[in-house]
């Protein structure tokens, strides 16, 4: 299997896309002339025009609205909004609109949307270009939210939604484009959307986690390891809808579990997922089910103190502890 | 415009009047819930705009949409049903009075966020270049609308990429409760498209003539692919901004003095002059009630959705 990063794997889930569907094109902020400011686009629009991969004003509102109604008159969008901090402008055309518009109209129109972003922190953006609130767009039926951790998952995940004919949120992390990994090969290599993965199977304590944070539970398993501890760990993947199944058939065998997000914990993943373990599995329960996210507040500037806001493998080699 | 085609105005005209003044009944006697946005006092302008339209052309407007819905085609059978919340209604009943819609006389909603589809029309016209058709994407808001920054994004990216789309304000004087003068940096809504290098002009919203006059300028302009047009319709509603309104904005004067300017009232007038008989317009009149008599009692008699309808169209792939 080819090995490749995020970046080259998003990279070619579009390009594919794109020569396979004349109805798929691009359009957000810097995604033509300038190549993508992350680099996914570099070489689209030499490639494959001005028409198909179109730079946009700085008009987040817009830029998804318009993509909105595209999609509803029959092309296929990958609209891009730069970072999810800057998706709060365009939240009521992706909640109000995007979300809404094929049920509020009797399904009569289809909005088959694709939003491209970033979120995550640790980049020392300060606090209002460093935000994790991947959960807030989780909220909303009518939308699907997908945040994949691995270059596969990427690759397939985003033709996934590229094909589907509903609005997808697709979220990447700002500082994984240079993750590697490998790739299954073939255009039509897609993954259904809506299906959490055991990413590592174990005995004693299962957590549950996506994006970034998959990295760092990974990391915590293999100093866990080290010490005779096996942790099973699984990736949501997709946010909305949300696959619980693995997440109570692994709960039934280790009866204790982790929750780790990169957001904040109010109100967050842990909370959710950790509400649906004590209903599904409450006579499974061995200890309480222990949520790590960030620390609750705004993201500082300076490096130290906005890593120590971050869950860290530390972290949570210490919440696997805590149960055992 | 010929004889006939005044005529089948009228008759519209005449039949979202009725509808509307049957709206409010069903309104008050509760069998129609949520908000409700009447277009009486505003017949002229969305008939005489959405009339000039071709076959393929778009028409995306705010939640004041039932006027629209009619000059678009939709039966008022269909938007009855789905302001009583039926699963006859246009929407399967899960839009409502805010929310009608048919896709097959290209009429892409209703839109209850204020100014939330002026990105969309953006959308459904580069569609439509994309794909290389000379179809024109009108899109109708309010005055109000254009002091929201939806209007100056969309507008932009219209311009700037030199969009199909015929931008309609119906200028009625009033975001719901605010007059213009105490909400608009200028006084004339056209002047903002200026700023985007958009064409403009203003018509008398209440003459059918003239708006469809203007409308048929304004679309041949549009179609010869010189970009965006924007058009602003003057015109006022006679009733307040949705039902339940006090109405303590305005005065009643100034109600009255619009009122003497009945869009309806006035084709009826250019009708006669044209030596139109007056049996043959109250004929189209009693055609025109009898079309609303009949839309209440089928949406009256059409059933609810049923409840698993709940969980149906949420996603198209689920």
């Amino acid at each position: 299997m080819p090995v490749m990063t995020i970046r080259e794997a998003v990279s070619q889930a579009l390009w594919e896309e794109m020569e396979r569907d004349p109805n798929v094109f691009i359009m957000g902020e810097e995604v033509g002339v300038w190549g993508g400011t992350y680099a996914v686009t570099k070489g689209f629009y030499d490639h494959f025009g001005p028409e198909r991969v179109r730079d946009t004003p700085i008009s987040e509102g817009t830029i998804v609205g318009a993509a909105v109604g595209a999609a509803m008159n029959g092309l296929k969008p990958v609209a891009e909004i730069m970072t999810i901090n800057f998706a709060f402008l365009a939240l009521d055309q992706i909640v109000n609109q995007a979300a809404k518009i094929h049920s509020m109209f009797g399904g009569q129109f289809q909005v088959p949307l694709v939003i491209r972003t970033t979120s995550g922190g640790g980049k020392q953006l300060g606090a209002t270009h460093s935000q994790t609130p991947d959960v807030i767009f989780a909220h909303f039926p009518g939308l699907k939210v997908v945040a994949p951790a691995t270059p596969a998952d990427a690759k397939g995940l985003l033709k996934a939604a590229i094909r589907g004919l509903d609005p997808v949120l697709f979220i990447e992390h700002s500082t994984m484009y240079q993750e590697r990994g490998e790739v299954p090969e073939g255009v039509d290599f897609v993954l259904p959307i809506g299906k959490s993965e055991i990413k590592r199977p174990g005995k004693d304590v299962t957590i549950i986690t996506y994006s970034k944070m998959l990295q760092i539970s990974l990391k915590a398993a293999k100093q866990l390891e080290a010490e005779g501890i096996d942790v099973e760990v699984i990736d949501l993947r997709t946010l909305r809808p949300l696959d619980m199944d693995p997440v109570y058939e692994s709960f039934k065998r280790t009866n204790r579990a982790v929750v780790v997000e990169e957001g904040w914990r109010s109100f967050g993943i842990g909370a959710e997922v950790a509400s649906r373990i004590y209903e599904e599995c409450f006579d499974y329960l061995d200890g309480p089910i222990i949520r790590l996210a960030q620390k609750e507040v705004p993201l500082p500037y300076s490096a130290d103190l906005e890593k120590s806001a971050i869950p860290n493998p530390n972290d949570v080699v210490a919440a696997v502890k805590s149960l055992l | 415009m010929d004889q006939a085609e005044l005529l089948r105005l009228f008759k519209q005209m005449v039949v979202i009047r009725h509808m509307e003044e049957r709206c409010a009944e069903l309104y008050q006697q509760g069998k129609i819930g949520g908000f409700l946005h009447l277009y009486i006092g505003q017949e002229a302008t969305g008939v005489g705009i959405v009339s000039a339209r071709g076959p393929h052309d778009n028409v995306i407007t705010a939640y004041r949409d039932h006027g629209i819905a009619i000059a678009c085609g939709m039966e008022p059978k269909v938007a009855l049903a789905e302001m009583l919340g039926k699963a006859t209604g246009c929407s399967k009943g899960k839009g409502g009075s805010m929310h009608l819609a048919d896709k097959r006389l290209r009429f892409w909603g209703g839109h209850a966020i204020v100014g939330a589809h002026i990105p969309l029309a953006d959308g459904l016209a580069l569609a439509d270049k994309y794909h290389g058709n000379d179809s024109v994407t009108i899109c109708l808001f309010g005055d109000g609308a254009t002091n929201i920054g939806y209007f100056h994004e969309a507008l932009n990216l219209a311009s700037v990429w030199s969009l199909p789309i015929l931008f309609v304000c119906e200028n009625n004087h009033y975001g719901m409760g605010t007059s213009i003068e105490r909400a608009s940096a200028v006084p004339e809504m056209r002047q903002k498209a200026q700023a985007y290098n958009i064409p403009s002009a203003q018509v008398d919203g209440m003459e059918l003539l003239a708006v469809r006059e203007a409308a048929e300028q304004a679309l041949a302009y549009v179609r010869s692919g010189k970009g965006p047009y924007f058009l602003e319709s003057m015109t006022y509603r006679f009733r307040g901004h949705s039902m339940g309104d006090p109405e303590r904005y305005r005065k009643q004067e100034e109600v009255r003095k619009w009122q003497i300017d009945d869009p309806i009232g006035k084709v009826e007038k250019l009708l006669l002059e044209r030596g139109v008989a007056q049996a043959d317009i109250e004929a189209r009149e009693s055609e025109a009630e009898a079309i609303v008599v009949a839309a209440e009692k089928f949406a009256e008699e059409s059933p609810f959705p049923a409840p698993e309808e709940l969980y149906r169209d949420i996603y198209v792939e689920a």
